[in-house]
């Protein structure tokens, strides 16, 4: 008998104990447990709540690899010591150089994260004596992602815990959640530090230390740029669309994202609907603002001219709007279930994205705020659609029956 | 047998446990969110909350059996406002600093509900002394609250206690920020007080079992 089933002695010796969902939490992550069902089984699929997790880490993964690359490319283009990069695989940013300094900043939020989150999953899944949820693994995931890379790991390790505590396990755990954790996570960073999580120097590595001295360097995002009407040098759309921009560590590259997203779609573990009706819905506010501007309400002076004449297009490629709708508007326990309610529910979030962008130049980044406002809306959305659903319905019985 | 009969002590530990006013009755929420940024407006209003109710059923209750039922609510309220507006000139004449801090917040403990729910449900059926007992648990309760709350945010959003900067000075970077600790700002802003509220409401019915209702 192996190690195995040793493991599994064990686990029938302390069947009694308080800590047992520890236990089986990391054994069930390295074995297939020994029991069997005893009666029939009724269904038999293979796209448990693990497997949908693991599509969207998998999906999620070039991001990460990417984000640790654009930190230290960033940061080494801030100094000045490299080139820019001419395109998504220019010779300055594959580079080992680039990777050891992005894994150094990059790596620490990966392990805070999933390791304080994790943490707490465990104390809670021994308070409640239920088994371990895996609802953590996306969120542990997400967290690194759509944070600054100088964010101070304890910062992150509190935020976490809050998310994890006061956005999940005070509904009841993984399913259960109004909100999206790991955008409950951001938010309390934003307006619990916001010193770290917004302005001119906490998007690339290493401009917060270097502020005041000599050797200071920029680590402006293009969209704080925007938002004081003016504009970083040397970016054109394609360092956009490829992501050669400073920002949160995983949402720069358009690119990744959108083979992420169809990776998500192709599995069907993403909803296109959520996906694509939050792009319609931005591209709708964006061009109402450019209407706006085009009809001269809006002259140069004002201090929403800088992001209200982006042509509206290009709100999809600056800032996190499509990180956001591809990852965290599809989470499924927080958006709308109805097919109807998802295309209303993603339109929302993108036409509220942009209406905060453009006119709370504080909040340039407000794809999360709309995502969290919209996933409190979501079951009243639900709950019309079905309403609306069951009265034409009714409508139809009662022409039949006259 | 001490001062209080065994009766008239649940008056006043109900509402600091069992029966608080804020967390089990779910009253007085406004208030609580919106100026417990800081510890001592807290407790100022605490005290402020302890005179308007203790004197106010005691007020009631004397003239219980005279106000007719039609026009009681008016009656009440104009009780509430006279002793309000006491509170606020001592408040202005001996604190003048803080009675700016709480601003209209100390007019507004005219609509605080517990007020005139006490004044409903407890002295315009009760005695003098009880109700006076009464007036003073449940500000109590609500005082007790208001404090805890108070004392995290102060703590955790500005690093100070009663003005007093117990964490170091975040500016000089000493004591706690020596070693990157930083306020957290979201402490400051009223949404967290209701989370530090739901806190207490979610350990005292894990505590105590009978208080979850379906």
């Amino acid at each position: 008998m192996g190690l195995k089933q040793n493991l599994h002695n064990f686990k029938v010796k302390n069947q009694n104990k308080k800590w047992l969902p520890a236990f089986n939490a990391l054994f069930t992550f390295l074995y297939t447990p020994n029991e069997t069902t005893h009666n029939g089984t009724h269904i038999k699929a293979a796209d448990d709540l693990k497997r949908t997790m693991n599509t969207v880490i998998i999906a999620l993964v070039p991001c990460l690899i990417f984000g640790m690359f654009n930190a230290g490319y960033q940061h080494y283009l801030a100094l000045g010591e490299i080139t820019q990069a001419e395109g998504f695989l220019g010779a300055s940013f594959w580079t080992l150089d680039n990777l050891l300094v992005g894994a150094a900043t990059v790596l620490p939020l990966v392990v805070v994260s999933y390791g304080v989150g994790l943490a707490v999953e465990f104390v809670f899944a021994v308070i409640k004596g239920h088994e371990v949820e895996e609802g953590y693994l996306v969120t542990g995931m997400l967290v690194p992602l759509i944070v600054p890379v100088d964010i101070p790991l304890w910062m992150l390790a509190v935020a976490v815990i809050f998310g994890v505590v006061i956005g999940k396990e005070v509904f009841g755990g993984t399913g259960m959640n109004i909100l999206n954790p790991a955008l409950t996570i951001r938010a309390f960073l934003f307006f619990a530090y916001p010193t770290w999580m917004s302005g001119d120097k906490v998007w690339v590595h290493g401009a917060v230390e270097r502020a005041g001295t000599p050797d200071a360097i920029s680590g402006e995002t293009l969209l704080g740029a925007y938002a004081q009407n003016t504009s970083l040098a040397g970016i054109d759309y394609w360092d956009m669309f490829w992501g050669l921009i400073p920002g949160s560590v995983g949402e720069t590259s358009k690119f990744l994202i959108i083979i992420g997203a169809l990776f998500l779609i192709f599995t069907k573990v993403g909803s296109w609907r959520i996906i694509i009706s939050t792009l319609i819905g931005a591209l709708a506010m964006g061009l109402i603002f450019n209407g706006v501007v085009d009809a001269g309400w809006i002259g140069e002076s004002s201090k929403f001219y800088g992001l209200m004449s982006v042509p509206f297009w290009q709100h999809l490629i600056i800032g996190s709007i499509l990180f956001g709708a591809v990852y965290m508007a599809t989470d499924p326990v927080t958006a709308s279930q109805t097919n109807k309610g998802k295309w209303i529910y993603g339109f929302l979030i993108g036409f509220i994205s942009i209406m905060i962008r453009v006119f709370n130049p504080a909040y340039p980044e407000g794809v999360f705020l709309a995502i969290l406002l919209m996933n409190v809306f979501a079951p009243t959305i639900d709950h019309y659609v079905v309403q609306g659903n069951v009265k034409r319905r009714m409508k139809r019985l009662k022409a039949k029956v006259a | 047998m001490g001062l209080l009969s065994k009766k008239d002590a649940a008056l006043i530990t109900d509402p600091l446990a069992d029966n608080n006013p804020i967390t089990i009755q779910v009253l007085g929420i406004c208030s609580a969110l919106a100026i417990t940024a800081q510890l001592k407006a807290s407790i100022v209003m605490a005290i402020s909350v302890l005179f308007v109710m203790g004197v106010g059923n005691v007020v009631i209750s004397a003239i219980r059996n005279i106000i007719p039922s039609k026009i009681r609510i008016i009656v009440q309220l104009t009780v509430v406002a006279a002793l309000v507006i006491i509170v606020d000139q001592v408040l202005k004449a001996f604190a003048y600093e803080l009675s700016k801090e709480l601003s209209v917040f100390v007019g507004l403990i005219i609509t605080n509900c517990i007020i005139m729910g006490r004044f409903e449900a407890f002295a315009l059926g009760n005695g003098l002394w009880r109700s006076f007992l009464d007036g003073i648990g449940n500000a109590l309760g609500y005082g007790v609250i208001l404090i805890i709350v108070g004392f995290f945010r102060e703590l955790l959003g500005s690093g100070t206690l009663l003005g007093f900067p117990v964490l170091g000075d975040p500016i000089a970077k000493t004591g706690l920020y020596s070693i990157g600790y930083e306020n957290n700002g979201f402490m400051l802003l009223s949404p967290m007080a209701l989370i530090v509220v739901g806190i207490i409401i979610w350990v005292q019915r894990t505590r105590n079992k009978a208080l979850i209702e379906d």
